[in-house]
Order: C-alpha cells, then sequence, then structure tokens
C-alpha cells in the first residue's frame, strides 16, 4: 500500500470532494478519506471545515480508521468545542469494550482532548480504567491523570486521583508503576510544596524493586523520581546506590546518566574514608568513557555531562584523558566539547600528550575549533608551570604559520602567559612584534599593544610601534584605545626623552576627542599624574601587577551543585539551571545536593572533626541561581545574546546613556532616583550618602522619601503616599492614608499584581479603626517575595489595588531595588573572586557618582547598611577599589567594583552580574 | 517531558508532525526549519534553544526526526528515544526515506500513539509492537479474549520482549563476536590511544521461555574462578593468561542486572530472532592487526612524495578482507602517479585522497604504495592540514581476544535440554576508526 499519494492532492474544490468521499457508504472510500484530511492536516492545511463528518466516521470496528479520527479530534477539537461533544459517547462506550487495547485506546485519546466539557466526562470513566483489570489500560490511565492535571489541576484533586495514582505505585506490574511515579513526579514538580510523592524508605524500597523490572524507559523514569529522595543517613544512602550501581551496565545511556545522577548526588552524604566510597568512585568512571561511544548526539550530552562531573569529582575520569582526544570525523560540537574536557584533566602527569594532541588540532579546518585548541595551549601553560615553556614554543611554532586567526589567537594567550610568568619568556617578544600588521581583532590588537607597553625598554622601536596604531585612534574599539592610552604612558615613563610628543598626542585624544568617560577619566587621570607628580605616576603606572590564577571558567559552586542534581537532563546540556529556560512554576523549584551526615553517634564516626565540619558549611548552602534567571525570567530575553543588567542602577544612579539593556530595563527612570540619560547625577549613592548626614551617624538602609502615589482626586478623596523601607531583614511598605473626603473609610484591602521579584503583602493591610474625614493613619505593612513573578517595565515597578468601602483603586509606584538586598549577601572572597573573572565584559557596565565627598571607608559603611557588602579593597595607582557585592532576594549576586580616588569627588563604579555560557 | 515530534525531509517539509503537549504550537514546526534545517552554517549542536523552545534532531540519510519540548526533559532519553523511534520504523518498513515515511504515515501515526504517551516513551520494542500494530489491517476485531491479554501483559510485562508460546521444530543459536578496533597512532609509530568496541549479537531460534547464561573469558570470571575452584578447575586455570580485561559492558534489557553486579554472570531470557546481547570496551593488550607506516616528503612547492608501508600482524594463516588504505591528498592536487605492490590504487579528485584497495592479504605480510602528488601552485597561505591515513577491513578474529567459553540453554517445561541446541559462533573485527597521522 502506498499512502504517498495523499499528500500530493492540493487542487482547489479539495474540501468539497473530501466532505463527499467522507460520507461516503462505502467502508474504503471512506478510510481513504480520513487518511487524505490527516495528510493534509500534516502539511499544516487548515481541514477543521471537515470536523462534523470526520466525527461521523469515528463509530467503526476498524481500529485503524477509529485511531485517525482520533488524531484529527486531538488537533482540531479545541477549536471545535460544541461539536468534539459529539464525540464523548464514543469514548464512553470504548471505555467498557472488551478488548484492553480499545478501553486504553480511549482513555488515553480523551485526555488529550482540551475541552472542558469533556473533561467532566472524563472522569468516570478515568476512575474505572485506574482500577482496571488489565495492567495495559492501568498503565495508560496513569499517564490521563497527569494529562488531565495539566487541563484542570482542581479537578484531579477534588476527584481523589492523586490518591488513587499514589496506590498505584504498589501495583503489581512494573510498568504501570513506572508510569504512576512519571505521572505523579509531573504534578509533584507544579506543586513544590506538597508532598505528593511521600517517599520514605518503604516506597524508595517498592521503586528499587520495580527499577529491576520495568522497561528502559521506566528505570529511566524512577531514576528520575530517586534523585529527588534525600535519603536519611549514610546507610540508607548506600544502600540505595548499592541497588541502583547495576544500571551502569544497562545499554540505555539515559538509564546510566541518571544511575549516575543518583550515585553522584547520594556520593554526597557518604564518608570519605568508607571503602564503599572509593569503590563507587572506581564504579563510576568506566560507564562515563562507554558512553563516549554511544552516537554522536548522546556524546555530546554524555560530555556536557561529563564537563560537570569532572568539575564536581575530577578524581573519577584522572586517568581517563586519552578518551576525549579528539577524531578526525568526530561533529564540532563533540571536538570542541572534548577539548575542554581535555584541558579540565590536564595535569603535570599527562601534560606532554595532552600538549601533542593539542598542536596537531591547531592545524584543523575549523576556526572555532582551531582557536579553542591555541587558547587551550595557554590554558596549559597557566595551569601546569612545568610545561610553560613547551606551550611557549608550541605557541611560537604556531605563530609561524602565518594563519590569521591562529596568531591572533596565540597573541592574546601568551599575554596572559607573561602575566602568570614574568620576565621569563620575553625573548619572544622580537617575533610577536612581527606580526603586528596581521591583527585585525580588538582583543589580539590590545594584547599586542599591551605587551609592546609592558615591555618598551625592551623593544627599541616601541614608540614607533605605538604611534603607528595612534594614526587610526578614533577607529579603534574601546579596549584598544584604552590599552593604547597605558601603553604609552608606560611608554613614555620608561623613556621619558624622546617620547613626550607621542604621549601628549595620545592624552589629547583621549580627554579631548573621545566621547567615552573611561577613555576621558583614565587619560585626565594619567595627565594630572603626570603634571603634578611623575615619580608618583610611575609608582601607580609601573606597579607590579597581581599574577592570574590557573583556573578560569569553572562553573559557580552552587550552580554546580545544581546542576548535578540535573544530570542527564537539558539544565546539564545549556549548563543553565531549569527556572533559566522553562516557564511557568516548573522550573523555579531549585534542587541542591544533601549534606553529609555522620551516622548516628559521633562515636561510630572515626572522623568527627572533619565530618562535622564538612557539614558546617554544606548544610545550608544558599542556592544562587545564575543569572540566567534574571535575563530570562525578568527581562523576558532569550538565552543567546548577553544583555548588561541594571540590577544597580536604581541605587546607585549614574550614568546610562551607555547600555541599551538598561535604557530598556529603566526606560522610565524611578521617581525616586533621577537619572538622566548623558548626565550623570549622584543619584542615589548621592542620596544614600547625604541621608545620613555625614560620616559617624547610625547606619542604616537607604530609604527615599515618602511620595504621593495616589492623588485624592483620582481615588474618590484617598490619598495615599509612601515609601519602602527594609527593617531587620523585613521588606516593609509604609502607607500613610489621608481621607480628604466627607464620609467615614473603613474595609481597607490591598493587593498586588504579579511583579518582577514576587512582593506580595504578608498579611492584611491593619487599618483596624475607620478612617474619619480628614484623618490620617500611618500603616506598615510587611512584605514577602515569594508571590508570583512576572517581568515588569521598569522592572521595580509595583502595581498596587486598594480598597475600601467605596471603591478599588489602583496605582503604580516603583520600588528602590535596595530593599531586595538581602542580609546575607557578603559572597566569599575566592567565590567573589571566581565569579568576577567569570563575569563577561558584555554583562559589565561602568557610570560614574559624581560629587560624592566621602572617602573609600566610609562609603563602605554607608553602603553596607543598605546590604551592599565590601568584599576586599585594594590600591592601584592611587585609587582605592572596593569590590562589592550584593544579592537579591531572588537569588541573583550583583558585584560591583567602586572605585574611588582620595580628593575626586567622582567615583566610577563597574558592576556586572554573571551570564552563563 | 517530550512536547512534539516532527519528522521533516531535506527541504525542510514536514512529513510527520506529532503534538503531545498543549504548550507547543506549530510555530514550532516552522522555528526548527528556518533555524535549524535552512540555517547557513554547519549544525553547531544537536540541541538548540529557539525562543525558550528546545529541539532535539538526528539526522537519518536526508530526513530529519526532531523533538520539541519546553520543559527540562531528560536529554538522553530523547536521543536514545529518536534512535529508538529509527530502529522501530526501519523494522516496519525497512530504510528511513522520504518515500517509505510517506507510504506509512499512517503506520508511523499509529506507532507514534502507542510508543509516545503525554511525551513519555512507552514499551518500543518491536517485537511485541508487532503482535497488535500491523501494516494490514488491525487484527484487533478477531482476536479472543485470551490474545488479546496475552498481548497487554507482554507490552506491560517484565518480560516485554518475548511473547510466550514460540515453537521452533529445530532449536539453533548464532552468536556473532563482532568488534570494532579502533586506533589512534603518531607518525613515529606511538600508539595514542586504542580501544576496541566489541558487541555480542545473538540470533536466537529456540522455542518457550529459555533462560540462558552467556560465559566469556572475562578475566574477573577466569580469576574468580582460578582462585575458587582450584580442586575441580585445577587444569584450565592455566587458562588466565588468555583472560581478557573488560573496561566496561552493557548489556540488552532482557539481562538481569543485579546478578552480573553481584555474581558477574550474565543470564537472561533472549528476545526472539536478533538482537544484541551485549556491547563491551577493552584497551588493554589489544591486537592490532594491521600496522601502516606513512613517509611524506614535501618537493618544492608544488610536488609531494608519499610512502606508505602496511603490515599485517596476526597469525600467517588467516585472511584478512576488504582490505581499504585512504591517503589523503591536498586539495591543490592536480596529478598523482601511483605504484603498488599488491592490489589496486586509484586517485578520487572528488574525495581528495589516494584510495588503495587489496582483496586479501595473510597475516605477517607487508606490502607498500608510492606516490607521486602533483600540486598547484598557490597562495593560499593556510597550510595542508594532513588529515590522517585511515585503514578498513575485516579480520575472522576478535581483536580484544574475547572468547565464547559456553552459551548454555535451559528450559524446564519444554523437553529439549543444552545439548539438543545446535549453537554456531562466529568472530569478526572490523576497523573502526583506524588512523595513522601523517
Amino acid at each position: 500500500m502506498t499512502d504517498s499519494k495523499y499528500f500530493t492532492t492540493t487542487k482547489k474544490g479539495e474540501i468539497f470532494e473530501l466532505k463527499a468521499e467522507l460520507n461516503s457508504d462505502k467502508k474504503e472510500k471512506k478510510k481513504e478519506a480520513v487518511k487524505k484530511v490527516i495528510a493534509s492536516m500534516t502539511v499544516g492545511k487548515d481541514v477543521s471545515a471537515l470536523f462534523p463528518d470526520v466525527v461521523n466516521c469515528m463509530q467503526t470496528d476498524n481500529l485503524e480508521l477509529k485511531k485517525l479520527v482520533y488524531l484529527y479530534l486531538m488537533n482540531y477539537a479545541k477549536s471545535q468545542p460544541d461539536m468534539a461533544i459529539m464525540a464523548v459517547n464514543t469514548f464512553v462506550k470504548d471505555c467498557e469494550d472488551p478488548n484492553p487495547l480499545i478501553r486504553a485506546l480511549a482513555v488515553r485519546t480523551m485526555g488529550c482532548i482540551r475541552v472542558d466539557k469533556i473533561t467532566e466526562y472524563l472522569c468516570e470513566p478515568l476512575r474505572k480504567c485506574l482500577k482496571d483489570e488489565d495492567p495495559y489500560v492501568r498503565k495508560t490511565a496513569a499517564v490521563c491523570v497527569a494529562k488531565l492535571h495539566d487541563i484542570n489541576a482542581q479537578l484531579v484533586e477534588d476527584q481523589g486521583f492523586l490518591d488513587t495514582l499514589k496506590d498505584l505505585i504498589s501495583d503489581s506490574n512494573p510498568m504501570v508503576v513506572a508510569n504512576a511515579v512519571a505521572a505523579l513526579s509531573e504534578i509533584a514538580e507544579s506543586h513544590p510544596n506538597s508532598n505528593l510523592l511521600d517517599l520514605n524508605p518503604q516506597s524508595i524500597n517498592k521503586l528499587l524493586t520495580a527499577l529491576n523490572e520495568c522497561t528502559e524507559w521506566g528505570q529511566i523514569f524512577i531514576l528520575d523520581c530517586l534523585a529527588n529522595y534525600t535519603p536519611r543517613d549514610d546507610r540508607e544512602s548506600q544502600s540505595i546506590c548499592e541497588r541502583v550501581t547495576p544500571r551502569l551496565s544497562h545499554a540505555n545511556s539515559a538509564v546510566v546518566l541518571s544511575a549516575v545522577k543518583v550515585l553522584m548526588k547520594f556520593m554526597e552524604m557518604l564518608p570519605k574514608d568508607l571503602d564503599y566510597y572509593g569503590t563507587l568512585l572506581k564504579k563510576l568512571a568506566p560507564p562515563l568513557v562507554t558512553l563516549l561511544s554511544a552516537e554522536p548526539e548522546l556524546q555530546y550530552v554524555a560530555l556536557r555531562n561529563i564537563n560537570l562531573i569532572v568539575q564536581k569529582r575530577p578524581e573519577i575520569l584522572k586517568h581517563e584523558m586519552k578518551v576525549f582526544f579528539v577524531k578526525y570525523n568526530d561533529p564540532i560540537y563533540v571536538k570542541l566539547e572534548k577539548l575542554d574536557i581535555m584541558i579540565r584533566l590536564a595535569s603535570q602527569a599527562n601534560i606532554a600528550q595532552v600538549l601533542a594532541e593539542l598542536k596537531e588540532y591547531a592545524t584543523e579546518v575549523d576556526v572555532d575549533f582551531v582557536r579553542k585548541a591555541v587558547r587551550a595551549i595557554g590554558r596549559c601553560a597557566i595551569k601546569v608551570e612545568q610545561s610553560a615553556e613547551r606551550c611557549v614554543s608550541t605557541l611560537l611554532d604556531l605563530i609561524q604559520t602565518k594563519v590569521n586567526y591562529v596568531v591572533q589567537e596565540a597573541i592574546v594567550v601568551i599575554k596572559d602567559i607573561f602575566r602568570k610568568y614574568p620576565n621569563k619568556y620575553e625573548s619572544v617578544i622580537a617575533t610577536l612584534c612581527e606580526n603586528l600588521d596581521s591583527l585585525d581583532e580588538p582583543e589580539a590588537r590590545a594584547a599586542m599593544i599591551w605587551i609592546v607597553g609592558e615591555y618598551a625598554e625592551r623593544i627599541d622601536n616601541a614608540d614607533e610601534l605605538l604611534e603607528s596604531f595612534l594614526e587610526g585612534f578614533h577607529d579603534e574599539s574601546t579596549q584598544v584605545q584604552l590599552q593604547l592610552l597605558t601603553a604609552i604612558v608606560k611608554l613614555f615613563l620608561k623613556k621619558p626623552t624622546e617620547t613626550q610628543e607621542l604621549v601628549q598626542q595620545v592624552l589629547s585624544l583621549a580627554t579631548q576627542d573621545s566621547d567615552n568617560p573611561d577613555l576621558r577619566d583614565r587619560g585626565y587621570i594619567y595627565w594630572r599624574l603626570l603634571s603634578t607628580d611623575p615619580v608618583a605616576a610611575k609608582e601607580v603606572v609601573l606597579a607590579e601587577k597581581p599574577l592570574i590564577s590557573e583556573e578560569t571558567d569553572l562553573i559557580e559552586p552552587t550552580l554546580l551543585e545544581e546542576l548535578i542534581c540535573h544530570i542527564g537532563t537539558l539544565a546539564s546540556v545549556y549548563h543553565k539551571p531549569p527556572s533559566a529556560f522553562v516557564e511557568g512554576s516548573r522550573g523555579v523549584m531549585h534542587k541542591r545536593l544533601p549534606a553529609r551526615t555522620g551516622s548516628g553517634e559521633g562515636t561510630e564516626c572515626p572522623d568527627v572533626g572533619n565530618a562535622a565540619g564538612g557539614s558546617a558549611p554544606e548544610a545550608a548552602p544558599s542556592i544562587i541561581p545564575s543569572q540566567g534567571d534574571l535575563l530570562g525570567d525578568l527581562l523576558n530575553l532569550d538565552l543567546a545574546p548577553p544583555t548588561t543588567p541594571a540590577v544597580l542602577l536604581p541605587l546607585l544612579g549614574g550614568d546610562i546613556g551607555g547600555s541599551p539593556a538598561m535604557g530598556a530595563g529603566f526606560g522610565a527612570a524611578p521617581a525616586v532616583m533621577p537619572a538622566s540619560l548623558n548626565a550623570p547625577v549622584g543619584g542615589g549613592l548621592g542620596d544614600l550618602f547625604d541621608l545620613g548626614g555625614g560620616v559617624g551617624m547610625p547606619m542604616g538602609a537607604y530609604i527615599p522619601p515618602k511620595t504621593v502615589w495616589l492623588p485624592a482626586m483620582k481615588a474618590k478623596g484617598l490619598e495615599i503616599s509612601g515609601t519602602f523601607a527594609r527593617r531587620a531583614g523585613v521588606i516593609q511598605m509604609e502607607l500613610v492614608l489621608t481621607n480628604k473626603a466627607m464620609s467615614v473609610m473603613t474595609d481597607f484591602a490591598i493587593q498586588f499584581n504579579r511583579n518582577s521579584f514576587g512582593l506580595a503583602p504578608a498579611g492584611p493591610l491593619q487599618v483596624l479603626t475607620p478612617l474619619g474625614p480628614n484623618q490620617t493613619i500611618e500603616v506598615s505593612l510587611p512584605l514577602s517575595t515569594v508571590g508570583p513573578v512576572m517581568k515588569m517595565d521598569p522592572l521595580n515597578n509595583l502595581q498596587v489595588a486598594v480598597k475600601n468601602n467605596i471603591d478599588v483603586f489602583y496605582f503604580s509606584c516603583q520600588y528602590p531595588i535596595s530593599m531586595l538586598f538581602v542580609e546575607d549577601g557578603k559572597m566569599e572572597r575566592q567565590v567573589f573572586l571566581a565569579t568576577w573573572k567569570d563575569i563577561p565584559n558584555d554583562n559589565e557596565s561602568q557610570f560614574q557618582i559624581q560629587d560624592c565627598h566621602l572617602n573609600s571607608e566610609a562609603a563602605s559603611n554607608k553602603l553596607q547598611g543598605s546590604n551592599i557588602f565590601t568584599i576586599a579593597k585594594r590600591t592601584v595607582e592611587g585609587q582605592d577599589m572596593l569590590y562589592m557585592s550584593i544579592k537579591l532576594s531572588n537569588g541573583i549576586w550583583v558585584l560591583a567594583e567602586l572605585k574611588v580616588q582620595a580628593g575626586n569627588p567622582n567615583y566610577t563604579v563597574s558592576s556586572g552580574t554573571r551570564r552563563d555560557r | 517531558m517530550i512536547g512534539g515530534l516532527f519528522i521533516y525531509n531535506h527541504k525542510g517539509e514536514v512529513l510527520i508532525s506529532r503534538v503531545y503537549r498543549d504548550d507547543i504550537g506549530r510555530n514550532a514546526v516552522d522555528a526548527f526549519r528556518v533555524n535549524v534545517i535552512h540555517a547557513r552554517q554547519q549544525v553547531r549542536s544537536p540541541v538548540t534553544n529557539i525562543a525558550r523552545t528546545s529541539f532535539f534532531h538526528v539526522k537519518r540519510s536526508n530526513i530529519w526526526l526532531a523533538v520539541v519540548t519546553k520543559q527540562n526533559v531528560n536529554a538522553a532519553m530523547v536521543f536514545e528515544f529518536l534512535y529508538k523511534m529509527c530502529d522501530v520504523m526501519a523494522s516496519y518498513f525497512g530504510k528511513i526515506s522520504e518515500e517509505n515515511i510517506k507510504n506509512n504515515f499512517v503506520l508511523i501515526y499509529e506507532l507514534l500513539d502507542e510508543i509516545l504517551d503525554f511525551g513519555y516513551p512507552q514499551n518500543s520494542e518491536t517485537g511485541s509492537l508487532k503482535t497488535f500494530i500491523t501494516q494490514q489491517g488491525i487484527k484487533g476485531q478477531h482476536q479472543t479474549k485470551e490474545e488479546q491479554s496475552q498481548i497487554t501483559s507482554q507490552v506491560t510485562g517484565q518480560i516485554g520482549w518475548r511473547r510466550e508460546g514460540i515453537k521452533y521444530r529445530r532449536n539453533e543459536l548464532f552468536l556473532d563476536v563482532l568488534e570494532s578496533v579502533n586506533l589512534l597512532m603518531s607518525p613515529q609509530g606511538q600508539v595514542l590511544s586504542a580501544h576496541v568496541s566489541g558487541r555480542v549479537v545473538m540470533k536466537s531460534y529456540l522455542s518457550g521461555m529459555p533462560e540462558c547464561k552467556f560465559g566469556m573469558n572475562d578475566k574477573i570470571i577466569i580469576d574468580k574462578a582460578g582462585k575458587g575452584g582450584v580442586t575441580n578447575e585445577a587444569g584450565k586455570s592455566t587458562s588466565g593468561k588468555q583472560s581478557i580485561a573488560i573496561d566496561d559492558c552493557t548489556f540488552n534489557q532482557c539481562v538481569r542486572l543485579s546478578k552480573f553486579d553481584s555474581e558477574r554472570s550474565i543470564s537472561f531470557i533472549p528476545p526472539d530472532g536478533e538482537y544484541e546481547l551485549m556491547r563491551y570496551r577493552t584497551t588493554k593488550d589489544i591486537i592490532l592487526p594491521f600496522r601502516v607506516i606513512p613517509l611524506v616528503r614535501e618537493v618544492g612547492r608544488t610536488k609531494l612524495e608519499v610512502k606508505v608501508v602496511i603490515k599485517s600482524n596476526f597469525k600467517p594463516s588467516l585472511l584478512a578482507q576488504k582490505i581499504e588504505v585512504r591517503i589523503p591528498t591536498p586539495l591543490n592536487t592536480s596529478g598523482v602517479q601511483v605504484i603498488c605492490m599488491k592490489g589496486k590504487a586509484k586517485y578520487k579528485a572528488s574525495e581528495n585522497a589516494i584510495v588503495w584497495k587489496i582483496k586479501r592479504m595473510a597475516g605477517m605480510k607487508e606490502s607498500q604504495i608510492s606516490a607521486e602528488i602533483e600540486l598547484l601552485p598557490t597562495n593560499d597561505k593556510k597550510k595542508w592540514a594532513r588529515p590522517p591515513i585511515s585503514m578498513n577491513f575485516e579480520v575472522p578474529f576478535a581483536p580484544s581476544g574475547l572468547k565464547v567459553r559456553y552459551l548454555k540453554v535451559f528450559e524446564s517445561k519444554l523437553n529439549y535440554s543444552d545439548h539438543d541446541v545446535i549453537k554456531w559462533v562466529r568472530y569478526i573485527g572490523r576497523s573502526g576508526i583506524y588512523e595513522t597521522r601523517c
């Protein structure tokens, strides 16, 4: 039989013809016609007009035809709800059919028809099918509960289907158990706080038994569900691990990865000195390696997961470097991932092999891959000191190839090597200089200029080289301009006699002809330094630079922990938490690894100190959702484009001209915080500093002055003004209600619309006595941040409804972002350092605060009052750099650097949040 | 879970579109076509995120299969499912091609309805699917109640891969040990990486519900037996040196994994017909059947001299077959002259390679090819990447050294014993990615 002919009917009047055929008496003709309809539906033609005719064909004893009609119904029932009712009778009848296949088909299809009226009729048949004698019907009915829940959650709860579903976990048939687990897991996701799955040692035992018997897919459902369980102690954890490890030999990679997830998670609870812990570590390596012989798409998923696993537990795969060597025919996505893992596994023991491989890769065809390979060589040099020399000579070889992008990439990494090992490899500079002309990428140009400036005294024609860049100064990118400015100043300080003209030229270019505030500022700083105190200038500009550290681009630890809990899933492929790419409530629940527990009494545990010490910080890890959250949820942008989060802005004010994303986020500047485009104002920070009246005043969070939110004219005599404050960790909305009408007002109530940070009243509005005419009352309303979330524009906009006995009034107001800064926003130094490096340049924004007459110390104290914590302070080139962290109530971290120069009332703030790859 | 599944032809026209979840709209079909199928660049990832919707795809010849979802699904499961879907379709109607898909679209819809429910994969074993989803209409009406419940219990049951009541006049089984040996060698002859990935494929024609036990020369078992059973297996314990170290193995779902984990014994009730019993990987003591010794010399800017020697490294009594050596040539090759001692060699301009074929070659022999490659002068600065020399072959032994020790069959209910079963074992070693850099 050739069905392809159905795809070819495209002539006019087709619908009419089909209609006639559908109503034909001949069974065969009817079936043919339905097939044509389905074919048209597949290619996207609208055949909904045929609804009644197709539904008429439903009453048939031909199962194939029936299935086709059902398929049609599922597609179009929603657009024709009234007519869909016509089908109900057949469904209900089919649910009673003696053939279990037909009963299951009916209940399966009915659940896919998203029409309210039909779902009502579905309840009774579903209830019967959940208790059907045939397992095939029961397993279908189990999934149907999830379908129904998706359409009408309340109905499912009211009808008691959830309890029946829970009972199915104890069903004798493994497939019924698996489907019930899948359905319950899905339903539980949308009720994060319900104890729906109610996992306890007994139910876990049932699941583990079913695990041995059900289909490969069922095993995945069960393992994924097990991963959500937290064992009570290390013994239970071990016994579950023991029963899960056999799954590592399953032919299905998804079963293997889900088993790895369970093991990785439960391992956290095992004491490290336990023999079993070591055994388990050893058992994990071979199956992970085997995943690499799967089809390329699965390899990709596996590699993305292995990338997480080697970051969490590098010991598992440390001897398996070779399996990550790139094969010539690997698809590019596999190659890039393997390369990433190779660098992570590189160590002194295997560095020779790795380098030989990387050199081989650097001659391949794919540009991205080659670049990454070159960059990897640089990273090896920085990571493994013993190999640095070989890495440098390899890079030099590559530069000799004169392949443009290879040369540029090599120069960028050589700059990093210089920073890591100063005064060691400068002999190569001459070779680098030969390639000056071929550099056309800003990063490479900036790197080269940095090198020339840094080693100006060893390069005879440094002035000529830099001068050649100066000609097209205004066409360069900011990165190159800044670097050029610094390099020429360095050169001048080293060779003052012959370069005076050059330095004057660059200073005037930077300060007079440039629109870029950073460039101007740096220009002025240098200028003033050079004109007032050249010795100080030397100390500042030629100061010794801190060495760069070895590990870069590690995933931030709390995110890594969360991703480990999502092994095998999309989150682990994207390296983002689910909330970054899943809409609605499903992804919001954050998973985390269990804390290590000692077993029973402390005396039993041989390593008490260690166990206790280990558990303390892990006991309550604060989950830091990555910036994906902010970008995805709040700004509602796609995953790909990097944007500049602008969370700090309302507090600190300043110049927002340069950043389009900020413009979008704060199109309308908050009323209390003036922040005008291209006109830097003291803004919020100024307010912050002024309010206290000077140093030494009691510290506290910044509270903006009250403003009128709802004028009396608009609200039948009720005037509302107010502000927001954060007191003792609680966000308060402080309202002043004034009755300017003639009659008494009573029965006040308040509600918020969904907003960006989920603000919601934590209690009712406490206006106990009626408000008489011309009376005023001050009310303080505590707020919580667990309400529903919706991105607002501007971000900090809040829509409020206030009700009294007269009417309901609406107004909107804007809250200062600072009140969302939580008290535990002090990031650990190391984490800060790693995260700071992780923030891509695009995610950083800079602006200035002018006329702020506080020294860095006072500013730091001041800001701490608003939960902006100073993590570190360092003094470079005469300015104080304060590094600060802020944590928002929804867990987003913002890092900032505040540059304060003594005697200069203008501060520079760079802030950024991290975006994940 | 899986929100929908689409199948497209090479032009991006939809052949099959089945949506399981309400959050997936018709526009998803177009989004994938525009952003992936019609994308100008090479595909950079099998997982694509377009406007908060994730697409997973695999390609079979020029057919695209795409799964779409808006949730945090198990990505590994999605790909496993897509491969399984391809297997199921192939076993129903052969090659996955546009024509076959169009010809069988009703069947495909029926299958998709059965093996995915609300985006959750259900039983996808062809063995049991074929009992109630058939190409020639549905048997449904003519089945007895017993038959129906037998179908449903098999589809949902513990042994979903085998139906009861199978009968053969002659009980027979075939075991194929198929290995592919992978090598990456440096120009100096140093082994950079080598591994064997092997499969044991079984064709079983056995009556009833036979209980099988499979044994091979796994080092762990042999060592265990050597230690534990000195008295009764004293003679065999010397065979220790012939045992092999298996790095890892995975099994068909019929194998009882917990039993393998505890006793390392492989026991199972096999599916009927052909299936893959296990896969394994070894990296130690691999017999590399061939060694390739390349010599490339650049003579000026317009000429290359290539000499390649291959040496066979196995018993002289065995014969390797289908030997093919592929020597890549630069893109600006204008002409090639080849001389080879054995077989036939040809320069294939379209493939940028010299292909040297030898039908048969015995063990412990060597052969040589030399070629002169004329190059067109170019001003392309980029150097030729020198892809590795690759090799294909087939040998009648297992390069890993794996040996089947036994396959015992027990069927207590029917009256045939292990001795009555006719058993065949065959070893085939093939080249996987067998490359030598030059």
